[in-house]
């Protein structure tokens, strides 16, 4: 009985000791998750605080005179008038209309310096394009300079250094005040390629580059890698061949991604003579990099078909590919997708081996085909990060941020895919 | 006899103290452990004048370990015979080498002279999806496939080929359901999930899968084990329906369901076919002694 009582009691303390032991441990995974969140917090915050800036445009909206003698042009149709014309005399001659008192031709430069330098091209393609505007009056919207758009975004934040001379920051002043520099929705952003002008510069060409490298990347990536995992797991005979090919998937998994890179340049360009920064060469360095990843999801997801499936199958006499192709493949697709979208995903983030295929480049024009040059939307983001200009700063946070969302829906698509097609059984 | 002699029998030992429950069970372990089945020798009717199966010594290797140690059996025609024996005496291997189901183990060997209708069921040139096509197999756990009712029963006959036209797949589902007994509780929604079934229902669905290509046999693991008892009750009703029109060979842990299902009965221990014999005679009156044993529960 006292026995009994005892035994009672170490049981009872020693639950005490195990309780506390519990809670001690969900503290430490609570801590864990309370420092991940608010890492992550502090990394979007940074991000989105930088970049939100980077969707705003600066726009100068003025009254332009096109008149022919000021701008020493009879026929905008004439290609070598046109390339004598002076097409910044209207900018001027609105700006000093506006802000009066402004007379020596120094200080009338400085004044033109507010618009951003494609102004006088943008005068010049609208001539071109309709000839009949000239010696009339246009409202017309140019971006204003990338200082003046810092200056108007940033005055207050010490990040920034105003690089506007004090003439020049009254002038804007004024110019905000009667509202002709008007801030709006940065669409030159989303529909225009590279520019060495941060007003001008847009991601819309390294969003269709990386569109084309996905493509590429998925249609050789995934029937490659499902049929390899397919052969393995099926078909392959267990044996030290089967072993070291399953030893080496496993390892390239873990392979820098720079080494893809060397390889592609090694053998996609300098064997095959293919042209450098291509899509092309870019998505067939990124499937290489997502096979294994790819391979590796699609074996797992191929091992967890239940063995009582195929047995049933196999019982009523179907043949090994009536196995795979009716049974063990529908049941392991949901799977097998949700490991290639998230290796397609990290080829989308991936930048290394890009930069030395040369997707690096500066290019201005939109890619219109796989084998155009391009570069991507990471390699974009690096662009834009290492680049001089005050503007890109915001520019990079933006880029980044269109990314993520990138990442961000691919991954839900991953499990929108594998929650709609699991089946139960 | 097929078994020595000379067992050293605790139990009996003179001068002993009254011994405890354990010390008994030890002593019947010690017994059973010392019982040394001849190999080759199986006790009772082994064979047959009308041989469906024709085995003739049967040897199977799990890499070194020899799992099945020399059986000679036949299987007649159209009879139901049960396997019966404790856990790992190698009665479902057995089983799996009638339909060569232990193929996809790569480390598992089968010699043996293993007849089908006097053709050799493991000769290199055998198909072995022709095989099991004659031989349909219902499994241990009730393993539908995922998808509908209709679509389970109908996969045999369209990987096979054998129904032209929709009305002669739609012919084969409803006869093989109908055989199945499930007719009734399904034609209203074959069209449904197959998994969304009750256990009993899923595995005489299985059963029914199995009868659509016309075996000639079906061989059953332990058909009833995941059951409940009004399930088996059910699917113990169909294997008598179906003995007339198959062979059918049931491994079966339920010494009660072998009894009451099958013709004849097959004992096996260790990897040994210690004895057939008509079911009625195997339960009433063994002839050897490990058999006794174990229908008497000594052991199990």
């Amino acid at each position: 009985m006292t026995d009994q009582r005892s035994q009672a009691e170490i049981v009872r303390q020693s639950l005490k000791r195990r309780y506390r032991k519990e809670r001690r441990f969900r503290l430490y995974g609570m801590t864990a998750i309370v420092i991940a969140l608010a890492s992550l917090f502090i990394l979007f915050a940074d991000i989105i605080g930088k970049g939100y800036t980077g969707f705003i445009k600066t726009t100068i909206t003025l009254e332009v005179t096109l008149d022919s003698e000021a701008m020493y042009l009879d026929d905008p149709t004439d290609a070598d008038q046109r390339s004598m014309a002076d097409f910044n005399a209207p900018i001027i001659n609105a700006l000093s209309d506006l802000i009066p008192g402004v007379e020596n031709r120094a200080a009338q430069r400085e004044l033109s310096r507010l618009v951003g330098s494609y102004g006088a091209s943008q005068i010049r393609d609208m001539l071109r394009a309709n000839p009949e505007l000239l010696n009339t009056t246009q409202t017309m919207t140019f971006l204003a300079h990338d200082r003046v758009s810092v200056y108007v975004k940033h005055a207050d934040n010490p990040n920034y250094s105003i690089r506007l001379s004090e003439q020049q920051q009254a002038w804007v002043d004024e110019l905000v005040e009667k509202g002709v520099i008007e801030t709006s929705f940065n669409d030159v952003l989303f529909s225009s390629g590279d520019s060495r002008e941060p007003s001008n510069a847009g991601i819309l060409g390294a969003v269709v580059g990386s569109l084309l490298t996905m493509v590429v990347t998925l249609v050789i990536a995934f029937p490659v890698g499902v049929a390899a995992a397919i052969y393995l797991e099926e078909f392959a005979p267990q044996n030290r061949f089967t072993d070291f090919i399953e030893v080496n998937i496993n390892n390239l998994a873990a392979v820098p991604s720079i080494i893809f890179g060397l390889l592609g340049l090694a053998v996609f360009i300098g064997l095959f003579g293919m042209p450098r920064s291509v899509p092309v060469v870019g998505g067939l360095v990124l499937a290489l990099m997502t096979l294994p990843t790819i391979i590796i999801s699609s074996r797992a997801a191929i091992k967890s078909v239940p063995p009582s499936i195929r047995e049933a199958a196999e019982g009523i006499g179907a043949s090994k590919m009536q196995v795979v192709l009716h049974h063990v493949l529908p049941l392991a697709m949901p799977g097998m997708l949700t490991g290639s979208i998230i290796g397609m995903a990290q080829a989308l983030g991936e930048t290394a081996p890009l930069l030395l295929i040369g997707m690096v480049a500066f290019i201005v024009e939109i890619p219109d085909g796989f084998f155009s040059s391009a570069t991507v939307l990471p390699v974009q983001v690096y662009l834009w990060a290492t680049s001089a200009e005050q503007g890109f700063i915001e520019l990079a946070s933006a880029g980044i941020m269109i990314l993520l969302t990138f990442l961000i829906s691919m991954n839900a698509l991953a499990i929108w895919l594998r929650k709609r097609l699991e089946r139960r059984w | 006899m097929s078994i020595n002699q000379n067992i050293p029998n605790v139990a009996e030992k003179p001068n002993e103290a009254p011994m405890t429950k354990q010390a008994a069970a030890l002593a019947v372990e010690a017994k059973r452990e010392d019982i040394i089945v001849e190999e080759g020798k199986t006790v009772g009717l082994p064979y047959s004048d009308n041989p469906k199966f024709k085995l003739r010594n049967v040897e199977v290797f799990y890499g070194e370990d020899r799992a099945i140690k020399d059986i000679s059996l036949d299987i007649a025609r159209n009879e139901v015979i049960s396997f019966i024996g404790p856990s790992g005496c190698g009665k479902s291997t057995f089983l799996r080498c009638l339909n060569r189901m232990n193929d996809s183990i790569d480390i598992c060997r089968v010699k043996g002279q293993l007849m089908l209708d006097d053709v050799d069921i493991y000769h290199s040139k055998r198909d072995v999806v022709e095989l099991r096509a004659r031989i349909g197999m219902v499994f241990q756990k009730p393993n539908p496939f995922p998808k509908s009712i209709y679509d389970n029963v109908a996969y045999g006959p369209r990987i096979h080929g054998l129904a032209n036209r929709k009305s002669d797949l739609d012919e084969i589902v409803e006869n093989s359901l109908r055989k199945a007994g499930l007719w009734n509780e399904v034609k209203d929604r074959l069209d449904a999930t197959a998994t969304g079934m009750s256990g009993g229902q899923q595995q005489r669905l299985c059963i029914a899968r199995a009868i659509a290509v016309s075996p000639e046999v079906i061989l059953m693991d332990e058909p009833c084990s995941a059951l409940d008892p009004i399930a088996t009750a059910k699917v113990e009703e169909l294997i008598a329906e179906m003995s007339e029109s198959y062979t059918i060979v049931i491994v079966t842990h339920s010494m009660q369901q072998a009894a009451r299902v099958s013709h004849r009965t097959a004992y096996f221990h260790l990897g040994h076919l210690v004895e057939v014999n008509e079911t009625d005679k195997v339960f009433t009156s063994p002839e050897h002694e490990l058999t006794e044993s174990y229908i008497t529960g000594r052991f199990g």
